[in-house]
């Protein structure tokens, strides 16, 4: 069998090739292994210096982990002196907060607390006054012996149906990036492999001789493909057993989805090789044809897209891995729900072998 | 005598520049036929087009009574290309059975034939080196012997003895007659006179056109000189 032939000659050349194999195998690994630190990395408490609060507010703020500093001025000197985040400046009811908003996100959250733990003192003191003035008004109506509830602030009970309390960005995020990263290494890989090929001339030279323009592919696909598996299973399981990341659903769905994003990127590789003369052409597809997948994955949110992102979403293979991936590992979704992701990943890879094989036309017609 | 390969009317244009014009050439079968010319004259593409690798703007190109491109015909084509095509990371063995397996031989024959290609061009004993430790002879010489490995009726051989020394060169001439002995049609380039003389027939090659073809001794006699290369001059000469 020539198919045969080829990837042996694939599996070969890649035992060999020790840098591309550790590219293929591990570097996924130590990508995922510094995000997942970076992303579950604890918030630092925030610093607010207060003028003038009282020592329920500062309690108050305290409880909501807010690092409390008594300061005596609002000025932009201080607040840098200080390395502060904000400063809240109270002047009887005039209250005002200044935030440094070097990080617009801390500062959100900073403003957030800040207004909860005022707007609360602020209930407690108008329960108090009311409580006080119930009392005066039954103390002079003396027919009247109802004493009036104490309103509890109610205690929200809350569950999730994706998740739990203890959920982090990162596992949401990490069954898009285990997805992009075989992705990408996949489509480098079998890409310059190819690309190699035709550099050197030993394409030219396969196709002097009676191999068939199909064999060519479907030995790529199968040669690589192995490697693909491997890769997909190493990172998996390393995601799953060893960064102990969400996995709701199957084991083998997750392997089952990363397998068919593979082939995508395979056929995808190939393709976009024929339209390079050398590496660096190659990588020159990375900005243009593999960063953009990852945005469209599902790391910012399809339905805040608009209309025509949304279209061009559609055309991206990644989105559909993406949306799988999130489906079994964070929703424990079972195959019924990622078949149409599955049918449509494999529906580029049909279309990419296809205009593969045509493209070998190139050098030669028959 | 059959004619192997049959050239007729083939042109080839890449945008408005003519490579190949009006060539019509004929190399009987079990013929030595050397195309001679300097470089850029258009030998490499007429070979490709020879082997199906590309396609003839105009006119056809029929090899052992079938026309190009065919896949079968392929099997019986052995094509060496001017560079180099060897996979650098896989042994010279390895190589020539990864070829030897794209043409479908068994494992015996496989075998058998490729301790034949490698002694002819003394590399048994370098055969377990990556082609990367290779020289640049060597790696020719394992570029002639994957071109044999299928043990093909005609071979085309796209400046087989480039950068091989003289006394390999010699030896891989001798195994050219006993192929030629053996029935087979051998198709050289070359720009190195020497090597035209020891060609059955020749066909000189210059801006795409074959300036004049015939045996070596015929050429001499017809421009009434001794050497090859003066034949050549002669006939480029006459056509500016």
């Amino acid at each position: 069998m020539r198919i045969l032939a080829m990837v042996k000659r694939i599996f070969f050349q890649m035992l060999r090739d020790k840098r591309a194999l550790a590219l293929m195998m591990v570097a996924p690994l130590l990508v995922l292994t510094l995000l997942n630190y970076l992303l579950a990395g604890n918030t630092v408490d925030p610093r607010l210096g207060v003028i003038n609060a009282d020592d329920n507010l500062i309690e108050r703020l305290e409880d909501s982990e807010i690092t409390v500093i008594q300061v005596d001025a609002n000025t932009k000197d201080l607040l840098l002196d200080k390395d502060l985040d904000g400063i809240l400046d109270i002047n009887g009811e005039d209250i005002s907060l200044t935030l440094t908003n070097d990080q617009p996100n801390a500062a959100k959250a900073l403003q957030m607390k800040v207004q909860q733990a005022i707007a609360a003192e602020k209930a407690k003191e108008q329960a108090a006054n009311l409580s006080s003035f119930m009392k005066t008004i039954q103390s002079k109506l003396p027919g009247m012996t109802d004493k009036m509830e104490q309103v509890k602030s109610p205690k929200i009970n809350t569950s999730y149906i994706y998740g739990n309390e203890d959920t982090i960005f990162f596992d949401q995020l990490n069954p898009i990036l285990v997805g992009f990263f075989v992705f990408f290494f996949v489509f480098l890989i079998s890409g310059i492999a190819l690309l190699r090929e035709r550099t050197t001339g030993t394409l030219e030279r396969l196709l002097a001789t009676p191999i068939q323009r199909r064999d060519i592919v479907f030995g790529y696909l199968l040669g690589y493909g192995l490697f693909a598996v491997i890769q997909t299973i190493i990172v998996v399981t390393y995601a799953v057993k060893v960064l102990d990341i969400t996995l709701a659903g199957s084991f083998w769905n997750v392997v089952l989805i990363n397998l068919t994003l593979a082939l995508v990127a395979l056929t995808l590789g190939l393709l976009l090789s024929s339209f390079a003369n050398s590496e660096f052409q190659m990588m020159q597809f990375i900005p243009i044809a593999i960063i953009p997948q990852v945005f469209f994955a599902g790391i910012f949110p399809f339905e805040s897209m608009a209309g025509w992102m949304q279209v061009l979403a559609k055309c991206m293979p990644m989105y559909y891995g993406g949306n799988a991936l999130v489906e079994v590992m964070y929703k424990g979704s079972g195959l019924g729900e990622i078949t149409n992701d599955l049918l449509v990943l494999v529906g580029f890879a049909l279309v990419f072998i296809v205009l593969n094989v045509v493209a070998l036309k190139k050098y030669r017609k028959i | 005598m059959s004619s192997a390969i049959v050239i007729n009317e083939v042109s080839k244009r890449f945008g408005k520049k003519y490579v190949l014009n009006q060539i019509n050439l004929t190399v009987e079968s079990g013929q030595i036929f050397g195309l001679i010319g300097p470089s850029g004259s258009g030998k490499t593409t007429l070979v490709k087009i020879i082997v199906g690798m590309d396609s003839a703007s105009h006119g056809n190109v029929q090899v052992l009574n079938t026309s190009v491109p065919n896949l079968q015909l392929l099997q019986r084509i052995g094509y060496m290309a001017q560079a180099d095509a060897l996979y650098n990371d896989l042994t010279g063995e390895e190589n020539l059975a990864f070829f030897a397996s794209l043409f479908k031989l068994k494992k015996v024959v496989q075998k058998e034939r490729i301790a034949y290609a490698a002694e002819l061009v003394h590399l048994t004993a370098d055969l377990k080196k990556k082609v990367e430790n290779y020289s640049g002879g060597m790696k020719r010489r394992l570029s002639l012997a994957a071109a044999l490995i299928q043990n093909p009726d005609v071979l085309i051989l796209d400046e087989p003895t480039v950068g091989i020394d003289p006394e390999l060169r010699k030896s891989i001439w001798s195994e050219l007659y006993r192929l030629k002995n053996e029935g087979k049609t051998i198709l050289v380039t070359t720009h190195v006179m020497d090597e035209a003389e020891k060609c059955d027939c020749l066909a000189m090659v210059r801006n795409g056109e074959i300036i004049t073809s015939g045996s070596p001794s015929e050429l001499k006699n017809q421009y009434g000189i001794t050497s090859l290369e003066e034949v050549f001059l002669q006939a480029g000469g006459k056509q500016q």
